[in-house]
């Protein structure tokens, strides 16, 4: 069976969707197509790829206009007619469905990494940490994240006001926070930054990102509603802030 | 160099997107179910002003209790564990001194945030569909930074849930005997959704256990982590617990007033009773 892929062609100044025609085999993905196309009718065509499994998110993109890795997306699940292929419309379009996502990484060199407590007596004699698997399942789900940033590209925030990278992480950066958050033998305290820097506060829990997760973290209810509470916790609590005064516990 | 909006990638402007699923579908029935039941429950209040009868059904040797007013604080009331505590209101009914805790506990859910986010200020109405605004700062301003304080609605409607039961308890009573009724009946799973509900409360769930980093390193982190892992199981389906228990609250509600209205005709005992 013969499908049309409706590509977009160009940069950020001048660029057009244009029409490709594949003939679609048996398992075939979205990237499967697109590699058929830059070896027989277009070798020019931009698209970055690395594993084609689902593990490195390269190969993010927005097909029929909802963000997806095009590796792990079936020719056969998606309605008949034409397939539009974009590129993810959060990061500065490069050429045709490469985009330039070095904002993010920039995002994560500044927040404070892990910073290990001290080992207890036992601790320092074997070298290593004492862990109970109930105290790091939490972190262990963030820890899933390939970085595709498929929910970067989703979250509204920062999709429609581009102008919010200046004071919103967004939620790839969430759960990263809130991993080493709530990691048992971290030490930092970033609940200052969760407020003031990262922006959670501009997170208003419309869970697109939780929703194209190719992952399947649960990134706003087990991630950012936590960072929220916790930061709650410390400035928005009148109760908790007395409790503090006078306790001088947290 | 700042980075423009615009990209020939991408259509722009309100309610522009490649998408070609139904995503006006998840706003639409949220405008519709929630305003259906924000009309309705503002009814529902303004009747209590005419008196007890038209919210607290004591005839025929039972004892329904509207849920809007659970638990009946004033005099207008002649039973109940609490009636008569304000004495004197005629003018406002019954209702306003209860109903706002658990709406409040409603408006500030990070669930309907979702939901009513999307549908009533379309911030973004689906995902991947453009908005209408030009500037965006959610939670971090006023007013949308009060919703900070959730958790003081948690605190105040963790109080009903007993008054529901209890008035479910009451429903299964008829003329001093037990009785299984189709409105206790509808009284029970009314207590029982809204349970759910609020045991679902993310707020809830970090009070609970989730603030803490260690659940192994002492006795109490341990029973908090079983808490934390119940509240956990509630709130893994705390949007369907929010639906079904605002439908379920107006149908009880709609129940007992046609129960008022059309007599026990409508209200058949299915078991026991004198």
């Amino acid at each position: 069976m013969k499908r049309t892929l409706t590509i977009f062609r160009g940069t950020k100044e001048n660029g057009r969707y244009e029409d490709y025609e594949v003939e679609q085999q048996e398992g075939m993905v979205v990237l499967d197509a697109i590699h058929r196309i830059q070896a027989e009718q277009a070798t020019d065509l931009a698209c970055r790829w690395n594993c084609k499994a689902g593990k490195c998110g390269s190969c993010s993109a927005e097909i029929n206009g909802k963000a997806k890795l095009t590796c792990m997306t079936r020719m056969d699940t998606l309605p008949d007619g034409p397939i539009r292929v974009g590129p993810v419309k959060t990061f500065p379009l490069q050429k045709d469905l490469v985009t330039d996502v070095s904002w993010n990484y920039r995002v994560k060199k500044r927040i404070t990494p892990f910073t290990p407590k001290t080992y207890t007596p036992e601790e320092a004699k074997k070298g290593e940490f004492n862990m109970k698997q109930e105290d790091i399942d939490r972190v262990q789900e963030f820890r899933k994240c390939i970085e595709c940033f498929l929910c970067q590209n989703v979250c509204h925030v920062l999709r429609d006001f581009p102008e919010n990278k200046e004071v919103f992480d967004g939620p790839r950066y969430m759960i990263r926070l809130a991993e080493l958050e709530m990691h048992p033998k971290d030490d930092a305290d970033r609940i200052p930054y969760v407020k003031e820097t990262s922006g959670v506060g501009h997170c208003n829990i419309t869970r697109c990102c939780t929703e194209v997760c190719p992952e399947n973290i649960v990134i706003t209810d087990n991630g950012i509603i936590p960072l929220k509470e916790r930061m709650s916790d410390r400035y928005y609590d009148p109760l908790r802030m007395i409790w503090r005064k006078l306790t001088g516990k947290s | 160099m700042a980075e423009t909006r615009s990209s020939p990638a991408h259509p722009r402007g309100f309610f522009q997107t490649f998408r070609k699923d139904a995503w006006w579908s998840y706003p639409l029935f949220t405008v519709i179910v929630l305003g259906a039941f924000g009309v309705y429950s503002l009814w529902a209040a303004y009747t209590g002003i005419a008196g007890a009868e038209a919210f607290h059904y004591l005839d025929h040797g039972r004892d329904y209790l509207s849920p809007f007013y659970s638990p009946c604080i004033t005099d207008a009331c002649a039973e109940g564990p609490l009636a008569g505590t304000i004495t004197g209101v005629t003018v406002v009914t019954p209702a306003l001194f209860v109903m706002w805790m658990p709406l409040g506990l409603r408006a500030t859910c990070y669930y309907y945030r979702k939901a009513y986010y999307r549908a009533f200020f379309a911030s973004p109405v689906a995902c991947s569909v453009d908005e209408p605004r030009k500037k965006y700062s959610g939670e971090a301003a006023f007013p949308f930074v009060l919703q900070n304080l959730h958790r003081y609605f948690l605190y105040l409607a963790l109080l009903f849930p007993p008054f529901l039961l209890y008035d479910a308890w009451l429903a299964f009573q008829v003329n001093g005997s037990f009785a299984v009724t189709a409105v206790a009946l509808v009284m029970l799973a009314n207590a029982l959704l809204l349970t759910g509900f609020t045991f679902g409360c993310h707020a809830l769930r970090h009070w609970v256990g989730g603030r803490l980093n260690c659940f192994s390193c002492s006795n109490v982190a341990k029973g908090r982590y079983g808490l934390w892992r119940g509240v956990t199981w509630f709130n893994k389906h705390h949007g369907k617990w929010a639906w079904v228990s605002l439908v379920w609250v107006g149908l009880t509600d709609a129940y007992i007033r046609a129960v008022i209205h059309f007599g026990p005709s409508i209200d058949p005992i299915l078991f026991g009773g004198a």
